[in-house]
């Protein structure tokens, strides 16, 4: 049944890939994406990774996959005139794309691993031990320093992207939850006796 | 061999009809609950045509959706359009696929139960995106952009809730968490009380998680006229119904699971301990069904910013230190600490 899940899972991965540069619209695009991604932690899921499966659900589809949805439905594009030059430009994208494919194809025929690699990689995860704590375990241990080092950089980016994005116009009029709740009767409420037809 | 696979997955397909069928009843009840509650809450009766005491009320709604002739606008962009409410009834009922309503009782007895969920329910903003931009309409498509938001944000402090209790009970599937919970102090032993204030956290995410009042700024009346239903009618308009009102199941089944001790009796008293335990988990998923109705008949919309402030600079920060905290415990005090 796996091997048939596997099948299942490869082909509509493929077609959907594929589908992402075929389609006319970049909705579509990304939509597609999006089903190539949720193929692809099934993928994950059949290889016996199901952290990685869901972790990849969570952020790729669930977080990454929505921002490039809108960036990607706010674009005011014009389809015709992104058609037009294709004929010119497709011998330059025709010349990439075959040295990409054939050094792509060098690498795979010539691939070797490193005589010791098998042995330094992890042996089976002990029965017993599921697949989130046993990557919990070397996580938080053998490669501490690069997680903490990853952890950093995603800050970084954080932090410049909320530096480039946050402008403080003044003469914008901003509410202050504290200076709101600070509000006492006593000093926005004034009472006035009004005299009778004289007004105040 | 092939015989063993084939009666495994008929199984599995028996198991998925059933809990969906079940699901489906249930959840024309808790509509027909959810319409009563308002009604008491307004002083007016509430559906009562329809069947005795209006039981059958939610039938016969299902059966006008159904009838009626889908239009589907001639701007839309007609695939999107209507993939948008299966995505969002799929994705809604497939949650259910790993949540034990009893001791052993899931379709899937996943070892990352929770993160599935939490996966799933992060899927559930397509929906709304595909079917706002489909209907190529401006409300639907700001109604769009702000449910991304809100579900976006709302999802973080879901996820460190959830971690807050992962920690205590050591293990991300559902039916462990739930056993991690059975202590001899019964429903003080539950994490509700152990994780007071991430209990009430996760209660006002799941609110703003599943656009329910106080935080349906997606289909704000007043401002979108009906978000990104607008466009929408009969069997589609239906199924975002549907998915809508699962998920917020979804969210009480998850409240009851990860907070209330899933389908343990309250006390270990003979009496509580020879009910059913499917039958303690449906009461508790219907107490806080409940809550969620009372909170929609008394609290009056946020403003979007509001909104936005909740999450980002009250909520966040709260369970941040509180994982934080959690942990520490954890780690000087062991798992005694918790208890």
């Amino acid at each position: 049944m796996a091997a048939a899940f596997f099948y299942l899972f490869s082909a509509v991965l493929i077609a959907s890939a594929f589908a992402v540069i075929v389609a006319r619209n970049p909705v579509h695009s990304v939509l597609f994406l999006i089903l190539a991604f949720v193929n692809g932690a099934g993928l994950f899921l059949l290889a016996g990774a199901e952290f990685l499966a869901m972790i990849l659900v969570v952020v790729y589809v669930g977080a990454v996959a929505v921002l490039f949805l809108f960036v990607v439905m706010m674009l005011d594009v014009d389809f015709a005139e992104l058609r037009q030059g294709f004929s010119k430009h497709l011998p330059l994208g025709a010349g990439v794309g075959a040295v990409v494919l054939i050094e792509l194809g060098m690498i795979a025929v010539g691939w070797q691993s490193a005589p010791n690699a098998l042995e330094a990689a992890q042996t089976p995860i002990a029965a017993g031990v599921s697949n989130t704590a046993a990557l919990g375990q070397v996580l938080y241990t053998k490669y501490f320093v690069f997680f903490q080092a990853s952890a950093l950089v995603l800050l970084t980016a954080m932090i410049g992207a909320i530096v480039l994005t946050l402008h403080h116009r003044p003469g914008v009029k901003r509410q202050k939850i504290a200076e709101q709740n600070a509000r006492t009767r006593e000093n926005v409420i004034e009472i006035k006796k009004v005299p009778s037809r004289a007004g105040v | 061999m092939i015989d063993g696979w084939l009666l495994n997955l008929l199984i599995i397909i028996v198991k998925s009809v059933v809990l969906t069928v079940v699901l489906l009843v249930y959840l024309a009840y808790a509509i027909y609950i959810d319409r009563k509650v308002w009604a008491a809450v307004q002083l007016r009766r509430g559906p009562n045509v329809v069947g005795p005491w209006g039981l059958l009320q939610s039938f016969a709604d299902m059966l006008k959706f159904v009838l009626k002739e889908p239009v589907i606008p001639d701007t839309a962009n007609k695939g999107v359009f209507l993939l948008a409410p299966f995505v969002t009834a799929m994705l809604a009922v497939a949650a259910w696929a790993v949540i034990p309503v009893n001791d052993g009782w899931a379709v899937a007895d996943l070892n990352v139960g929770i993160l599935y969920i939490f996966a799933i329910s992060s899927l559930g903003v397509y929906g709304i995106i595909m079917g706002g931009w489909a209907s190529n309409s401006k409300y639907p498509f700001l109604s769009a952009l702000r449910s991304a938001a809100q579900m976006v944000s709302y999802e973080v402090s879901i996820g460190f809730v959830i971690i807050t209790v992962l920690l205590c009970a050591g293990s991300l599937n559902l039916t462990e968490i739930v056993r991690a919970q059975d202590t001899q102090y019964g429903m003080l032993g539950w994490y509700w009380l152990r994780l007071l204030p991430m209990f009430v956290i996760f209660f006002i995410s799941a609110l703003a998680e599943t656009n329910r009042p106080p935080f349906d700024l997606v289909e704000a009346e007043s401002e979108l006229v009906a978000g990104f239903m607008i466009e929408y009618s009969a069997t589609p308009y239906m199924l975002f119904m549907l998915g809508e009102y699962v998920a917020i199941l979804t969210m009480c089944a998850l409240l009851t699971l990860l907070f209330f001790g899933g389908w343990l009796p309250p006390f270990h008293i003979a009496a509580l301990d020879l009910v059913p335990g499917v039958i303690w988990f449906v009461l508790k998923v219907t107490f806080f069904f409940f809550l969620f109705a009372m909170v929609k008949a008394f609290v009056p919309r946020y403003r979007y910013d509001q909104l936005m402030r909740l999450g980002w600079k009250v909520f966040l920060p709260i369970s941040l230190v509180m994982v934080i905290l959690v942990a520490a415990v954890l780690q000087f005090a062991g798992s005694a600490g918790a208890n």
